[in-house]
């Protein structure tokens, strides 16, 4: 294992991304082969952390932080500096974004134009995401947070759909109308806190701020976040986004981008603001359950798959915020266990949705049908993703939502019981989509239609075994995870649940 | 210090003179047309040398030559070197001879003054050689019914800018009987004047720096004069009288006490009140233009709205965030004007749309015009990043939190047109009608260059910009 390895991962897809610029244009069909070398290390390392990282560790509450490189002196007359480490909390959104950008270097290789652009740009999106997972300075993580709407924008806004431009801007600005928040926010912390933006000694200077004061931090930061999430009601951008981004970008979207609003609820206002915390955790459930259930009904509605698949994405983030603001360890644990399940379940809808629609051109549910006599890999593939997605007991998904709502049901039983409805409602959209595209009479325009191809299975099968696995056995994940949680749970203490 | 020895604490700007003189001279010869950016090295070069000396005052007290008087005096030569470069390879000033270099180098000489300037007479005098030869500047255009008319209306408002400023000053010296920074402070320290009079006197002043600073409601001039002046003068004016304007304003203000005193329970609320509605005017109306040069305007008058915010403050934290903010305002602004000015050379026509297919035309110039949107929009890591950065700390560090709110707000406005730029030349396609034909575009060598090493800058100042800060406070032995 390299030292500094997480600089190593953070950045070695820039260097891919370099050399992908200087490659001289004669040259373009390396480029893909050198993406995807790109992602290959950062990858490889990340499961070297997985080996090595200790999961019951000695230090004291707040300095969970393993792998730790500075902090370094960056710019002194702001005491910022470079300080990179990751606890359970990261280092499980570490792997599933190395993964998932691994998986969408290969998703990507069916793009056709500006491939030297494409690829230096999608890897400037990666070193972005790996930076904000990383980043023990306030600073240094709101940097990699603002680096990463760069290279988003230009690849939904050059490869996307029809209404490209109009998703592209509208996510931009939403997400840098949050960032605004954000930036207030840790302005004025930075003061509060001494001068300094190191996380851990934002964390313990702290304790001081006035109540109303932590509260207003508290909302600030949590606009900064929700918009990311996204959460009831700046979810709008999503659709959008989702719709018009060409698949590999919606893995990205879906797998990891939405993690990174609840993982800087849980690094920043959790351990940062614990007392404000455990104040509006209620608030958090109200908005959780209303992203379960709300997502869920307009799913339903959709006669776009990837539409529906979106909107499945906003109800399953409703799971993460509802686990989390019950403050128990099961409640957070399934929240963070369904961030990493959900990053996988998701990449897989949107890679079987692109799929498909590499060959029909369409994404219309209706106008499928029967397709499971034609193309029985695909249609294989789509019931594991779609149970999965509803919560079958056996695989990954049914382990976090089951966790989330035993450990919700004891701080908030009747937010609970409510998006228990949304289970349901997740298995009727999901069944009757796959009751209208795959089973009855096959609709005669597809009767050639091929199956998954090489590349396709390649992608797939991985995620399909971290399903199977993790369904059947959480505990590598759990561990991981289990011993940070339990301290912020510490931290945070017991919630005020308002009433229910 | 008295006249004979100023001279030598006045090196850099005796440069210029000669560099102006030498200008005049050599619209004789063409061959000679190098020869002003010569002296603005060579002014420079003494500008340097002189950094680490004692604050003093020069001619009698007229001038203070002092860590702030020797940023500014950096900042505005290399904006002159800068615009002489531009002007060199437009083709609309193709027919100028060296008078035009002769022209920007007395603009220069006026602003160094207006930064240095510790007297009311000598800084009327100083905004006035910077107002009236920016009016020749602008209509420097000869034949162009457009050059011409911004120029009209430039001497117009002008006028009346410098007419409202005078009388404030007028005020100022009746009350106070004195027309140096210092004694006005020392007066009003001992005797304190009728606050009526004062606040007149303040608020016709700030109507004469407004009109410099294009500060809401005295920014009515700047579309006009900018879409009509030649794209050189138009990056010009945007940024080096913007900057001679905050200058003076910080100078004037902080030297008599003014701001502090006697109006301080007035001061903030006035300058955040114009600082809000300038971003605003400037950030909303510019997302419904289509001329670049005028869609840059209102941009420049949002920017001085950015500014503005930290004036209210009157600090140390706020006057090192206006310098900053310059700096960067100066890498940035300048650096996609000069981009603007290749594309439109070659296009004709200012029109927004003469950007598309910028990107297949000539890749590395709508890189690096990319980079200097993403910066003026402030996001990171490039320097106009840092310039918002230190703005809103200097104001949440006061308390002003709404203020800033209102500031970052205003930035995601601006994102919508910024990137409406960056949309047209990288991600609209070549299809359909075209201003410009398809095929390579190349712009000049030296051009190239300077636009390369200004995003560079930007750049490395938004990752790294420790240097610019030990740079600025070894100088800022505040006035």
């Amino acid at each position: 294992m390299p030292s500094h390895i997480l600089s190593w991962i953070t950045f070695f897809p820039l260097i891919g991304a370099a050399v992908i610029l200087l490659l001289p244009s004669s040259r373009e069909k390396w480029v893909k082969w050198i993406g995807l070398a790109a992602t290959l290390p950062p990858l490889f390392w990340s499961l070297q952390l997985y080996q090595n990282f200790e999961r019951v560790f000695s230090g004291k509450h707040l300095e969970q932080f393993q792998f730790t490189e500075g902090p370094y002196a960056w710019i002194e007359s702001f005491n910022i500096s470079y300080f990179l480490g990751v606890d359970g909390i990261s280092i499980s959104m570490v792997i599933l974004t190395t993964l998932i950008s691994c998986i969408a270097v290969l998703a990507s290789f069916n793009i056709k134009r500006q491939l030297k652009a494409y690829f230096a740009l999608f890897l400037l999106l990666e070193t972005g995401m790996l930076g904000v997972f990383c980043s023990l300075d306030f600073f240094l993580f709101y940097v990699f947070w603002e680096v990463m709407l760069l290279p988003m924008y230009f690849l939904i806004g050059i490869w996307g759909g029809p209404r490209k431009i109009y998703a592209a801007i509208k996510f931009f600005l939403y997400t840098l109308f949050g960032s605004v928040f954000m930036l207030i926010a840790m302005i004025y912390l930075y003061y509060q806190a001494g001068k300094t933006f190191n996380m851990i000694e934002i964390m313990q200077a702290t304790k001081g701020i006035a109540v109303g004061v932590q509260a207003l931090l508290w909302f600030a930061l949590y606009i900064g976040f929700a918009i990311k999430i996204p959460a009831f009601p700046f979810h709008t951008w999503l659709p959008d986004a989702h719709v018009e981004a060409p698949t590999a970008i919606s893995v990205i979207l879906a797998g990891v981008l939405l993690k990174m609003g609840v993982y800087g609820l849980l690094r920043i206002n959790f351990s940062m603001l614990p007392e404000a915390t455990a104040r509006f955790a209620w608030f958090l459930a109200v908005i959780g359950t209303i992203n379960i259930i709300y997502g869920a009904l307009v799913a339903m509605a959709q006669k776009d798959l990837k539409k529906l698949v979106a909107y499945s994405s906003v109800s399953h983030m409703g799971y993460v915020m509802l686990g989390m603001a019950a403050m128990t360890p099961q409640g957070i644990q399934g929240a963070v266990l369904q961030m990493f399940n959900h990053g996988i379940i998701a990449a897989m809808l949107f890679l079987l949705v692109g799929v498909v629609y590499d060959r029909a051109h369409h994404r219309n549910i209706e106008g499928f049908g029967g397709l499971a006599s034609r193309v029985g890999a695909y249609t294989g593939f789509t019931a594991l993703a779609f149970f999965a997605s509803l919560g079958l007991p056996g695989l990954s998904g049914f382990v976090s939502e089951v966790l989330v709502f035993l450990g919700a049901f004891k701080t908030f039983p009747v937010y609970t019981i409510v998006s228990m409805m949304g289970v349901v409602l997740t298995a009727a959209y999901l069944l009757w989509t796959f009751q209208r595209m795959f089973l009855g009479e096959l609709n005669p325009k597809y009767k050639d239609l091929t199956d998954m191809d090489v590349r396709e299975w390649i992608m797939l099968v991985p995620l399909a075994i971290i399903v199977i696995v993790l369904g059947v056995w959480p505990m590598p994940m759990l561990d991981l995870i289990s011993d940070t949680l339990n301290h912020l749970v510490m931290h945070v203490g017991p919630v005020t649940a308002a009433g229910f | 210090m008295e006249n004979l020895s100023s001279l030598s604490r006045f090196a850099p700007e005796l440069w210029i003179m000669a560099g102006i003189l030498f200008a005049f001279l050599g619209s004789l010869s063409k061959k000679l047309s190098g020869g002003p950016l010569i002296f603005v090295l060579l002014a420079i070069t003494a500008a340097v040398g002189q950094l680490g000396n004692e604050p003093t005052s020069l001619f009698e007290g007229l001038i203070a030559v002092d860590g702030f008087t020797h940023l500014f005096r950096l900042f505005f030569l290399i904006v002159g070197a800068l615009t002489i470069v531009m002007s060199a390879y437009s083709k609309e000033l193709e027919k100028q001879g060296s008078e035009f270099s002769a022209l920007v180098l007395t603009v220069v000489l006026g602003m160094m003054l207006m930064g240095s300037a510790r007297n009311l007479l000598m800084a009327y005098l100083a905004m006035e050689m910077v107002s009236i030869i920016s009016y020749a500047l602008v209509a420097s255009l000869k034949g162009n019914l457009r050059s011409r008319e911004a120029g009209i209306k430039y001497i117009i408002f002008g006028g009346l800018a410098s007419g409202a400023m005078l009388l404030g000053m007028s005020f100022l010296y009746g009350m106070t009987g004195s027309l140096d920074f210092g004694a006005i402070a020392a007066t009003m320290a001992l005797k304190s004047p009728n606050t009526v009079t004062l606040f007149i006197s303040v608020v016709l002043i700030l109507a004469g720096l407004g009109f410099k600073v294009s500060a809401a409601p005295f920014h009515m001039w700047a579309p006009d004069v900018y879409e009509g002046a030649p794209i050189a003068v138009t990056a010009f004016l945007s940024v080096g009288p913007k900057a001679a304007g905050f200058a003076l304003l910080l100078r004037l203000f902080h030297s008599t006490n003014l701001a502090a005193g006697e109006l301080s329970l007035i001061w903030p609320g006035l300058i955040a009140a114009i600082s809000v509605a300038t971003m605003f005017i400037g950030n909303l109306t510019a997302l419904w233009q289509d001329n670049l040069k005028r869609l840059m305007a209102f941009s420049s008058v949002a920017h001085a709205g950015y500014l503005l915010m930290a004036v209210v403050l009157m600090n140390t934290a706020g006057m090192t965030a206006i310098v900053f903010y310059l700096f960067a305002y100066l890498l940035m602004n300048f650096g996609a004007f000069m981009v603007i000015s290749v594309v439109a050379d070659q296009a004709g026509t200012e029109d927004i749309r003469a950007m598309r297919g910028l990107w297949k035309r000539n890749p590395w110039l709508a890189i690096m015009m990319g980079v200097f949107l993403f910066s003026l929009t402030g996001l990171p890591p490039a320097f106009g990043f840092i310039g918002k950065f230190y703005l809103f700390a200097a104001l949440i560090e006061s308390g002003w939190i709404w203020l800033a709110i209102v500031g970052l707000l205003n930035s995601v406005i601006s994102l919508a047109y910024y990137m409406r730029i960056a949309k047209v030349m990288l991600i609209d396609g070549t299809e359909g009608e075209m201003i410009l034909p398809e095929g390579r575009m190349v712009a000049p060598a030296v051009t190239t260059t300077v636009v390369t090493v200004l995003a560079g800058l930007t750049l490395l100042f938004g990752i790294y910009w420790e240097p610019i800060r030990v740079f600025a406070e070894s100088t800022f032995g505040m006035i």
